[in-house]
């Protein structure tokens, strides 16, 4: 069973510059949020930023994972210091 | 993506060497499931696959994207995918997302329960949805 920071390793693993939040709701192990921030969003739609991240996790959406609710960002919209 | 005419996919092997035609994945390949989802798609302006009917969701996200599109007032077709697998693979093939539900209007996915609350909330699916 997958935890948060697997979750998390995975997206950061697989997208390039990726920083992901990732919290498992209800503690079960299998319905996950996650907000993902990655330059690679830029220029692209939301259903193709979310896309991006399901593509991670291919069949085990649906599967293992039974949810996995998705925020997705650029860097820009980020505050700088 | 509506098959309008037989196309010539059947190239026949007049000249074939080839052993192995690869036949159950042929495009060519009748699909009854997939077509009825697709013309259901291009035949209503606002259509939600969801588990579930819109009077008894059978999942929270399912819920809630109902929730918001009666919020809206926004009359919708529905389709409970959980009666039989093959519904879900094949609108999975067909729109290239893996989660239930998933909202189209006008042909085009818009997404899922993620997406039209956020698209809700900023006030952008009112007008995805005209």
């Amino acid at each position: 069973m997958p935890s948060p920071e697997d979750i998390k390793q995975r997206i950061e693993a697989s997208i390039t510059g990726a920083h992901a939040e990732v919290e498992d709701t209800t503690g079960g192990g299998d319905h996950f949020r996650a907000t993902v921030t990655a330059p690679a969003f830029e220029g692209r739609s939301r259903i193709e930023q979310h896309r991006l991240v399901y593509d991670v996790f291919g069949a085990e959406i649906g599967g293992a994972i039974h949810a996995l609710s998705l925020k997705t960002q650029t860097p820009l919209k980020t505050p700088t210091p | 993506m509506s098959s309008t005419e037989p196309s010539p996919v059947r190239d026949l092997p007049m000249a074939g060497n080839a052993p192995a035609p690869a036949a159950e994945t042929s495009s060519g390949e009748p699909n009854p499931i997939r077509d009825a989802i697709a013309e259901a798609i291009e035949q209503h302006a606002v259509i939600l696959f969801m588990k579930g009917t819109p009077e008894a969701p059978a999942c929270g996200f399912s819920a809630r994207t109902v929730a918001i599109l009666e919020a809206l007032d926004t009359p919708f077709a529905a389709v409970d995918i959980l009666p039989d697998p093959r519904i879900r693979e094949e609108l999975s093939a067909i729109s290239n997302w893996p989660t239930i539900p998933q909202l189209f209007a006008n042909g085009e996915l818009i997404g899922g329960c993620d997406i039209v609350s956020e698209m809700y909330e900023s006030g952008e699916l009112a007008e995805a949805l005209s």
